[in-house]
């Protein structure tokens, strides 16, 4: 149906949480110097924001409006130890790098706002369908800085080296900048802008006009 | 908001009908979605966290032993973890103070970390004394002896850990038995130091420099991290480029656990008692 597939593309480049949200920077920053630990990351995530706006769109109509939010909260917090436990059984080293970003989870502003913004209002399947589009566009910026990070940060691809660095006898001398979590900001903010050059629509209206250097030094004289 | 006891067509409170036709922010309903949700979330919780709990022990398990086998240079034996383990690994208790091994535990099952909050078990160290920055020494450890083929000791594994730039850096140190002194591989095994400076503490090129460095020099402690090439010094390691921290840490946690306050009673005292 056109109607799923346009909930599903959507949080992609239209509406996607990172970009056009601003929502779940912290985890951005924090995961993605390795391309398998942000990759894992994603997963996670994709599938946490599905699972809990299915759970959560099958109880809303039967949710009290007063406890919505501990409802919610109390779905997300159990899905993502379900996944931390997981991880933990069949991927144990990457659940080691991720450590505490899993549990984190629970406070990625993506889950909740899906959930209050869409999953309390439409029936389970495309609430669904918007938790994995939401997560995939997560996914999608996180790939593209981790892509960008571990390539210039540490030479290498996926944990596969390309550039040999200096540590191991060869030539590249790793950008270290790209391993510390500030990169993944100025990565982060020249894809806004890429976006919104591209797609002007996206652009926040003005709040208030700035004022221009000359008058404020006037009107302080 | 009504107290939600009337319903409108008289249904018993004990039918689905009752509940159904009770508005939801009635505080009846309330309760009994939130006991009703919590009862199925914590089933689910609890039941991802008990099947799953076997293959998470056997994870931990078998990492802490792949780390072992990396300090002891035992990963190129052939055979399974458990089978290279039992043939060349014997765990034993170590009474730090002393230097001496002890029964008081079973090796297999001590909990280090358990002990370390117990005063009776472990010094709380002075500032002076504390330069690994680990605040509390426990009094018992458990150390590994290495066998080779011919089921001779010959080094032992001893856990260190002491705190570096933003981490505590946890690891261990293969030292031989035969003089209790040569060094025969040094690894972390969990630091969170910043990445391609501090963490380079987990580079191979790097740990290759430690097999081989001397401990003592006329029994006191000389091993030490510090800049330059050491090549021909059997008591210097190169620091890590761009990670004075790091290295610094790992200089002092190198040689508070080799000093009188770590194993250095129990090194002295192996090659006699072992070999």
């Amino acid at each position: 149906m056109v109607e799923y597939k346009k909930v599903l593309l959507d949080p992609l480049v239209e509406n996607n949480p990172i970009m056009l949200q601003v929502l779940g920077i912290c985890s951005a920053l924090a995961v993605t110097s390795q391309m398998q630990v942000a990759f894992t990351m994603s997963i996670a995530l994709t599938v946490v924001t599905a699972l809990s706006n299915f759970s959560i769109s099958l109880v809303r109509n039967i949710a009290p409006s007063s406890i919505r939010i501990i409802i919610q909260m109390t779905i997300i917090a159990s899905l993502v130890i379900i996944v931390d436990q997981f991880l933990k059984a069949y991927l144990f080293d990457i659940s080691k790098v991720l450590s505490v970003f899993v549990g984190l989870i629970i406070t990625n502003c993506i889950v909740m706002g899906r959930a209050e913004a869409y999953a309390m209002q439409n029936p389970p399947i495309p609430s669904l369908i918007d938790g994995i589009g939401n997560g995939l566009g997560y996914s999608l910026v996180l790939m593209i800085v981790a892509v960008v990070r571990e390539f210039f940060g540490s030479g290498s691809l996926f944990g596969f080296d390309i550039l040999i660095t200096v540590n191991n006898s060869g030539w590249y001398v790793p950008n270290g900048l790209l391993l510390l979590p500030p990169s993944a900001f100025f990565l982060i903010g020249i894809m806004i802008w890429i976006v919104r050059e591209v797609r002007r629509e996206q652009i926040e209206p003005v709040e208030f006009a700035i004022q221009s250097t000359a008058q404020a030094t006037a009107s302080h004289l | 908001m009504s107290s939600g006891t009337d319903s409108p067509s008289g249904a018993s409170p004990f039918s689905l009908r009752y509940w159904r036709e009770m508005p939801n922010d009635c505080m009846p309903k309330i309760v009994l979605i939130s006991v009703s949700l919590c009862v199925v979330c914590s089933f689910f919780v609890a039941l991802s966290a008990i099947s799953l709990k076997d293959l998470q022990m056997q994870n931990k398990l078998d990492e802490k032993r792949m780390n072992i086998m990396q300090v002891a240079q035992l990963q190129d034996k052939e055979g399974s973890l458990d089978q290279i383990f039992s043939k060349y690994i014997e765990s034993r208790l170590v009474d730090i103070e002393n230097g001496t091994f002890s029964d008081r535990f079973d090796p297999e099952n001590f909990d280090v970390l358990a002990s370390r909050e117990d005063p009776g078990l472990s010094r709380t160290l002075t500032t002076a004394e504390d330069r690994a920055k680990i605040k509390v020494r426990e009094n018992f450890a458990v150390v590994y002896l290495v066998k080779n083929d011919a089921g001779e000791y010959s080094n032992v594994i001893i856990p260190i850990r002491g705190y570096g730039l933003w981490s505590t850096l946890y690891g261990f140190m293969a030292v031989s038995i035969a003089d209790g002194n040569t060094i025969n591989g040094l690894q972390f095994y969990d630091q969170a130091e910043t990445p391609g400076l501090g963490a380079e503490v987990d580079n191979p090129r790097w740990r290759g420099l430690w097999p081989g460095k001397k401990i003592y020099q006329d029994g006191t402690v000389k091993i030490s991290v510090k800049k330059g090439n050491h090549n021909g010094n059997a008591y210097a390691v190169d620091a890590l480029s761009g990670a004075s921290l790091t290295s610094n840490g790992v200089n002092n946690l190198v040689q508070f656990w080799t000093g009188p306050l770590g194993f250095q009673s129990l090194l002295q005292k192996l090659p006699q008692s072992l070999s």
